[in-house]
């Protein structure tokens, strides 16, 4: 007796069948760690270098951020490569780098000019992606110019790794599944400052705030006001001026009879510069005023830009992201390897960017794949240490750095010329750290990874 | 009250740095008939011929200190200047003094740019049209500003005013009014005083000096004057050198006020053809009052009280004057018939 062969097209058949098949087909990526398809932008294969993608302001206001982040890159580009000391390549941990590239392919890199200019820096951005097959965009010195080539790399579909950019919004409204900032923010410059500020010019104060329009003064003004007001000070105004205004005396001298005892520059660069050396000669820092001495704030602060205001910066309280003076093995290290290099210590421009390429390349060294969506998923939630700011976390829920924010002040009694600022407070992370939904940073979404094929 | 007083102030010594540099531009466009839009940068190199002398009297004797070292592990250099070392007490008075002090290198300087920039360069371009013009001396400007990039960087510079000039003054109390109501820097009362002397200075030579008649009278009727066998051509070239030499000091002036760099003459050219524009072309007073009369609305324009009114006018109050003016005295406000109408 024979059985006849019947095929069982029942439903529940079909989606068991369905499932298992599924399940065979899906083995080997369930078994195999990092599986990424190799199909992406940009994909090296099986040559023997992959590109980097540099694209820092080299003409323009910028310009020496630009030149400082550049020496950065190319050091990192050496030690990736196994030259050199090796800097921040043996203090950084955890690290899968090995000083033989990235995943056994030697690093180049291809430059670009952002002028500092939106459209300039996405041009140069498409040109490398495009023309010189950059696997990674690197670099910038503006919020405007990283928001502007953050978009672009999600569009083309490979990653962004921030430089110098401190607006809320990078990693706010317009943060991207793609891109990635080291750089803190002015939320974070809001909380370092608020307790020191309190602690020096008590909580009765009135600031008179003078904010650069545009996305990064809007944002600062924003965060410090908050932080400011939340002490229990008064704002008395906040005036906008034009981004290069160069002469600031017509906004200086309604300060003078305001009322106010405090004023806050929400000015970067080369306004920075010129605000701060204005408001000092209309006698401000010397001012007395509600019986209070009359002070200046200047939140974030460059050193390569305080260097331009020369004496004028003295006693005067601000927040960056890292300084060349700090004493921890991460920052010794790099310090040595780039003022052994160039007879200069590095800018916190210099040392963010440096951070990124050491970041990126981990990242896709760990991933196993150069895949924008592998690097990714690789750098998102990763904790580690030794690259000058503690313990640092990389949020996977905004693609935003969490790591100790500097207070420092203008020196008083400098012993060189490098010497301008003065660690006053290493603000450690926890005291920095913000929900994801704070309302500064709502309005957008990561997004979905794009590995651009 | 006091507000409006400093803002007035304020305006004044604003307009003081647009006169001047109108000044000059008005004095090329009116004796050359050339745009010059490389007036700017020779307010530029004006301040930065400050930037070199104080570089030059600032230079430090380096010593290697046997025992400290740098963070990067070099011998700490220890500096001294030299002009101390060879010239004693003498040498610390011309490093306080540097910004007054670099106004005698700027002029025999300033003057030879002008020459040689008139006679290698601009002199090919008279009888072209003046978008021309305006595109070779913006060329000028721009090769100008990456030379001084090159050399000195992208950041600004800062130029300390001497000590004695670094203060603040009290004019309120000069006036009768409570003390320390209206106070204003002292160094930006010298800019204004310095750029009266040097406007005073200029219409006298051309009223009261033969050689000023022959460039006013060359100025009204070029032709006429030369056949009359004047060499008018050698004197408007010297005309040229006198502007650049007005706009060369009026930078060396401006670096206390405003750090210098490279992109310094730019700032001010756009705002000094809309002064020259307003004022009427190729009329020498009509660029001074223009040039007071926009810095002082500027001021004003920046007053809170007015931007709660009209939000953003600070931004747009010189235009929104030119368009005003022009409209209503289409030759500005001093222009002459004829100046560019043919």
């Amino acid at each position: 007796m024979t059985k006849d062969f019947k095929l069982d097209f029942s439903r529940r058949g079909l989606l068991k069948a369905g499932a298992a098949s599924g399940l065979v087909a899906a083995s080997p990526a369930f078994f195999m760690r990092n599986a990424w398809a190799e199909d992406f932008r940009n994909n090296p294969g099986n040559a023997g270098e992959v590109k980097l993608g540099f694209n820092v302001p080299q003409t323009g206001p910028y310009s020496e951020e630009g030149k400082d982040e550049l020496r950065a890159f190319k050091l990192a580009v050496k030690h990736l490569n196994g030259e050199g000391d090796g800097g921040m390549l043996n203090t950084f941990k955890p690290s899968s780098l090995k000083g033989n590239g990235i995943l056994g392919k030697k690093v180049t890199f291809a430059t670009g000019d952002t002028q500092t200019k939106s459209d300039a820096a996405r041009a140069s951005a498409k040109r490398m992606i495009e023309k010189d097959g950059a696997i990674m965009i690197t670099g910038g010195s503006s919020s405007g110019v990283a928001i502007a080539v953050q978009g672009l790399c999600q569009e083309a579909g490979v990653i962004f790794m921030a430089g110098l950019t401190h607006s809320n919004d990078t990693t706010g409204k317009d943060k991207k599944a793609n891109g990635f900032r080291h750089f803190f923010n002015t939320e974070m410059s809001g909380a370092a400052l608020a307790p020191v500020l309190e602690a020096n010019y008590g909580k009765d104060r009135n600031a008179y705030h003078l904010t650069a329009d545009y996305t990064w003064g809007w944002s600062q003004e924003g965060s410090i006001k908050t932080y400011t007001e939340n002490l229990g000070w008064n704002t008395v105004n906040a005036v906008r001026t034009p981004l290069g205004a160069g002469d600031f005396s017509q906004y200086i001298t309604p300060v003078l009879n305001s009322g106010a005892d405090v004023l806050v520059l929400n000015h970067y660069g080369r306004d920075m510069v010129n605000s701060l050396t204005q408001a000092v000669q209309f006698g401000l820092r010397d001012k007395s005023v509600n019986g209070k001495d009359f002070t200046i704030i200047v939140p974030l602060y460059s050193r390569l830009m305080a260097q331009g205001a020369g004496e004028n910066v003295k006693g005067i309280f601000g927040s960056t992201n890292w300084h060349w003076s700090l004493q921890d093995e991460g920052s010794k290290a790099f310090v040595r390897s780039f003022g052994a290099k160039y007879g200069f210590p590095p800018s916190q421009a210099a040392h963010t960017t440096y951070c990124q390429a050491l970041l990126y390349a981990d990242a896709a060294q760990r991933a196993g794949t150069f895949n924008p969506c592998g690097v990714a998923e690789a750098l998102e939630g990763f904790e580690f240490d030794g690259l000058g700011n503690g313990k640092t976390l990389y949020r996977k829920e905004d693609h935003q750095c969490f790591k100790k924010v500097l207070v420092v002040k203008g020196n008083e009694n400098p012993t060189s010329k490098f010497d301008i600022l003065k660690v006053v407070d290493e603000v450690p992370a926890e005291k920095v750290t913000y929900a994801v939904d704070h309302p500064d940073f709502a309005g957008g979404s990561l997004g979905k990874c794009n590995p651009g094929a | 009250m006091d507000a409006i007083l400093l803002q007035i102030i304020n305006g004044l010594d604003k307009g003081s740095a647009y006169a001047l540099i109108a000044l000059g531009l008005t004095l090329i466009f009116g004796t050359l008939g050339v745009v010059n839009f490389a007036h700017g940068a020779l307010f530029m190199l004006g301040a930065f011929v400050t930037v070199a002398f104080n570089k030059l009297v600032s230079l430090q004797k380096v010593t290697l200190s046997e025992t400290e070292k740098t963070a990067w592990g070099t011998p700490l250099e220890i500096n001294s200047p030299y002009v101390q070392e060879w010239f004693g007490d003498f040498g610390l008075v011309v490093l306080e003094y540097s910004v007054p002090f670099s106004l005698l290198i700027a002029v025999p300087f300033m003057l030879l740019i002008g020459l040689v920039m008139e006679r290698g360069l601009i002199k090919h371009f008279y009888k072209r049209p003046h978008a021309e013009q305006i595109l070779v001396t913006f060329g000028l400007a721009i090769v100008a500003q990456e030379i001084i990039k090159a050399w000195f960087g992208a950041n600004p510079i800062p130029q300390p005013a001497p000590g004695a000039m670094a203060g603040m003054m009290d004019i309120g109390s000069a006036l009768g009014m409570d003390a320390g109501n209206v106070v204003y820097p002292v160094w930006r009362f010298i800019y204004f005083l310095f750029a009266a002397v040097v406007i005073g200075a200029v219409f006298s030579f051309l009223q009261f000096t033969t050689f000023g008649l022959v460039v006013r009278a060359g100025m009204a009727d070029r032709e006429t004057v030369g056949l009359l066998g004047i060499n008018i051509d050698r004197r408007f070239t010297l005309m040229f050198g006198l502007a650049a030499v007005v706009a060369g000091i009026a930078g060396v002036m401006y670096t206390p006020i405003l750090s210098p760099d490279y992109h310094l003459g730019m700032d001010f050219l756009v705002l000094s053809f809309v002064v020259v524009v307003v004022g009427g072309m190729g009329s020498l007073s009509g660029a001074v009052a223009a040039g007071f009369l926009l810095g002082i609305l500027q001021s004003f324009a920046s007053m809170n009280e007015v931007k709660e009114i009209f939000p953003g006018i600070d931004q747009i109050i010189i235009y929104l004057v030119a368009v005003v003016i022009l409209l209503t005295r289409p030759r500005g406000l001093f222009g002459r018939k004829g100046v560019m109408e043919e």
